[in-house]
Formats: C-alpha cells, structure tokens, sequence
C-alpha cells in the first residue's frame, strides 16, 4: 500500500507540476508583485527608512519572500477548486488510487512552484545588492522554514479550495495573509509603531519568520525567534490540516 | 450474454438531504455483460445513484453491492471493478489527451501505460488530436478522451452518468456504438440518460426513477405491454418510450 501511495502521490504531482509549468502567467502573477515590492522599497521608500542596517535590501528580502508564498498558495486553492469543479477529483476518487494522493499532490506541488519563485526572487535580489555570506547550515535553515510556512499555508489553501463555492472566494482567502507582513518587521522596525499595532506586529507569525531569515542570513545569533516561528508554523499546520481533512470529509464519502 | 451473478445489485436505497428526500427506498439488479438504463427526469436522482455505486456518497439505508462487492464495506473492491464517466467530461484540460490516459493508467498501475494510450487513442479516432491540450477539443472529443479513459485497466463494470448530454447527434452516435462496443465485449454497461431514444436504441433492460423510487422495470418489450396494445383506428403504430414514459410517470403524479 505504501508503494501506491508514492506511486499515486507521484504521478498526482507531475500531473500538477504540468499545470505550473504550462501556466506561465501564473509564475509571472506570483513573482511580480514580490519583485515590485523589492523594487519600490529598495529604490522609492527604502532611502528614507531607518532599521539601524546599511544594506536595506538584506532588510526587506525575507519578507518580499513571505509575500511570494502567501499570494503563491492561493494558486494551490484555484487549482484544487478547478479539479472539483471539473469532475476530475471524482473521477480519481472511483479509482483504485490511495485518496491522499490526490491532495498530496497539490499540496507537493504548492512547494515545488514557491521553491520556483523564492528562487526568482532571490536571483533579483542578488542583482540589486541582496548579500549573504551565510553557510550551507543557514541557508538549509533558512530554506526550512520556507517550507515550513509555505506547507502551513498550502493547508490553508487546501479548506478554502475544498469549501468554496467560487474561483474567485477560492482565491481570495490569501489577501489579508499577503497583508500581514506589512504589519510586521519585514520592512520597518516595530519599535516605531504604536502601541497596540506594535503589540499585534510582533506578536504575530511573520515578525519571528522575518527576523529568523534575517539573522540566519546575517549569521548573526537566532535565538528565540527561529522557535517560535516554528512553533507558529507547525501550530497553523496542524490545525490547518484537522480542518481540511474535515472540509475534505465533507465532498466525499 | 446470459446472465452470470449480477453485476449490480441494489435494495431499498435511501438518501436524504436534509428535509429532501431524494432516493426512497431503490431496488434494481443489473445483469453482467448487459446495458442497463436508469431514466428519470433532471433532479429525479440518477447521479445520486451513480455516486453511490460509485463510492463517492454513503447511502442513509439500504444495501448496494457491485461486482459482488458491497460498497459501504468494500469500497476498494469496488473501485477495483468500476470506472465512472461523470456528467461532465472529467478530463484534465491543461494536459494533452494522450497524457490523460496515460496518466489514468499508471493509477491504475497497468503495463505499458504509452502503449495502452495510443491503442486507445487509435480505437477513438483521436491519435491526430493526441498531442493537444484537451482545452482545444471539441464536446465530443472530451466525450470520447473521457470514455476511453474509463476503460483503461478493463473494468468489469462501467458507469456512463448522461454520457451524451450537450453532444450535437454524430457525436452521440459514435459515443452509442463505443458504448455498443462495449457491452458485446462483455463489460456491463451503466447507464443513466434523459434521453429516452438513447435507453430504446442501447438499454438491454430499463429502469425508470421516479420521485424516488424504481416505478417499472423491464425490457423494451415489456415496458410497451404496460400501456394498451396499440390502437388500430387511423394511425397504427408502437408506443415509443417516451410515451410509455409519459403516460407512467403522468399516472404516478395523479395518485
């Protein structure tokens, strides 16, 4: 049974990597907002922002990441959305298949098309002064927590595809989660806002994230951040994963 | 095509959603190797049927089994034995037909899965449009891909839920003679349709659903005796079905 479901789950995951890889428009839709952002606070906002840091660019990078993936999921939910739609989820699930595959494999795919644009994003950062001399344990950190958060997300994106009644409610599910970093230290230091905002930015799970990336690609000591971070993620996983199997219960017997 | 052990059977099935009682107690029995026609008007419950069968809904009551499997407690057994052609073309639109099917048969694990495309691709007339995205195929194309996928890996038993809505009529002559096809091949054949000249041309024995329940079943040959013989006054003919269709289901509202 086990080999079914790498079988499955494999062939589900090629058959939606084909979607990925066939729909440029979407990689292009994912990357430019990001790359737009980078853009204007590296060259517009950035020259009058204080973080007390010389290279902005290093500043601003791990949360123009965190918008990449939260507006890059919402794809995972259109495409879930689409199968249900289509009758194609029920054609898969009056086969002889392992069931999971057919989730797993959007969800595989979600990481393999945010890997895409991390690294898109990524490159344009190095070309506009983007530096790290961070080893291989910092990057390999720094590319866990990614996925950490992309697969957190991608489950969020699984009950919004498996309980919307439209493409456009599928989707629109990651707009307040494209905002979040904005209320965050991805671009600002927190110890400008006021009170209460300044209480909800650090408090919620993009600040840790963002100043995990940060550090680690500093090289400078993570502390606390990178735990609770973690915790943020697996925490939003694991209930993000009770609710989709629920919703997921509910379309199928 | 003598009957062997049913192919499906079905007794007292019950579904209700909330306070709509859709199926009220179904019983019919499908004979291997045959085409089996399950009529009814839009909503009257066909595809609640099929999804049942299918393993895709749990019925409230009632037992269902196919190819002698029960499908609330074999459910894999069942998907073993089963395809199912839904209403809508279950095609993948961004791949290309041939990668539709081969993708179905390495699910369904069977040898060979490029060669078993093609030959499929070949037997429906597609291997020209092989290569394309299903996006640029036409209604009966997306027919047929979907038909032909159904069929990878043998299923004993096939499900055509409206096989042939929204198809203009060639194409659902060509979908009626693979569905022919079929059948002579031994594969028991289930069908649900609306269009009443589809059950007379291809249905070995019909049933007819009704405000949920089975009201008659039969061979053509019987369902006609159920209405007077035919008149002979100015015009002699049979009753077409869909007059004896008519005139059951106009009886049962008066009741």
């Amino acid at each position: 049974m086990t080999t079914h479901v790498l079988n499955d789950t494999g062939v589900m995951l090629g058959r939606s990597v084909r979607h990925v890889t066939r729909s440029v428009d979407t990689i292009i839709t994912v990357t430019i907002m990001p790359i737009a952002f980078l853009l204007l606070f590296r060259y517009v906002f950035g020259g009058a922002i204080q973080t007390g840091t010389d290279n902005y660019t290093n500043y601003l990078m791990p949360g123009v990441l965190l918008i990449a993936i939260a507006s890059g999921i919402s794809y995972t939910a259109f495409r879930l959305f689409n199968d249900l739609q289509g009758g194609i989820f029920e054609r898969f699930h009056s086969m002889p298949i392992s069931r999971s595959s057919v989730l797993w494999g959007h969800v595989l795919t979600s990481l393999v098309s945010n890997a895409i644009s991390v690294v898109v994003i990524i490159l344009v950062g190095l070309a506009i002064g983007f530096r790290t001399s961070a080893g291989i344990l910092a990057w390999l950190a720094v590319a866990g927590i990614l996925a950490m958060f992309t697969l957190a997300l991608t489950w969020v994106a699984v009950i919004s595809g498996l309980s919307a009644s439209t493409s456009d409610g599928a989707a629109a599910f990651s707009y307040p989660i494209v905002f979040l970093p904005f209320i965050s230290s991805a671009f600002v230091p927190t110890e400008t806002m006021p009170g209460p905002v300044r209480a909800f930015a650090e408090n919620q799970p993009v600040t840790s994230i963002v100043n995990s990336i940060r550090a680690l690609w500093d090289q400078q000591p993570v502390g606390n951040d990178i735990w609770i971070a973690l915790g943020w993620c697996a925490g939003i996983l694991l209930v993000a994963y009770l609710f989709a199997m629920a919703a997921y219960r509910r379309k199928i017997a | 095509m003598e009957t062997r052990n049913p192919a499906i059977q079905v007794a007292g099935l019950t579904k209700s959603y909330q306070d709509l009682h859709v199926l009220k107690g179904v019983d019919f029995t499908v004979a291997g190797g045959s085409i089996f026609a399950l009529l009814g008007s839009n909503g009257a419950g066909k595809t609640t049927i099929v999804r049942i069968l299918a393993t895709l809904l749990k019925s409230d009551s009632g037992t269902a089994t196919v190819n002698g499997f029960d499908v609330a407690s074999a459910p894999a057994a069942v998907r073993e034995s089963i395809s199912l052609t839904g209403q809508f073309a279950a095609v993948d639109e961004i791949l290309s037909g041939r990668e539709n099917l081969i993708m179905i048969a390495k699910l369904r694990r069977v040898k060979n899965p490029a060669g078993v495309a093609d030959d499929l691709l070949e037997r429906f007339s597609l291997t020209d449009a092989g290569g394309r995205r299903v996006a640029t195929y036409s209604g009966g194309m997306r027919r047929r891909l979907d038909i032909a996928m159904s069929l990878i890996g043998d299923p004993p038993v096939i499900f055509l839920d409206e096989p042939t809505t929204g198809l203009d009529p060639e194409a659902r002559i060509e979908v009626w003679q693979e569905i022919q096809k079929l059948a002579g091949g031994g594969t028991t054949v289930f069908l649900t349709t609306q269009y009443l000249d589809e059950a007379e041309k291809l249905a070995d024995r019909i049933s007819i659903l009704h405000q949920g329940t089975i009201i008659v079943s039969g061979t053509l040959a019987e369902l006609r005796q159920l209405l007077p013989p035919a008149k002979v006054e100015y015009v002699e003919r049979q009753p077409t079905l869909e007059e004896i269709f008519l005139a059951i289901v106009g009886k049962e509202k008066q009741r």
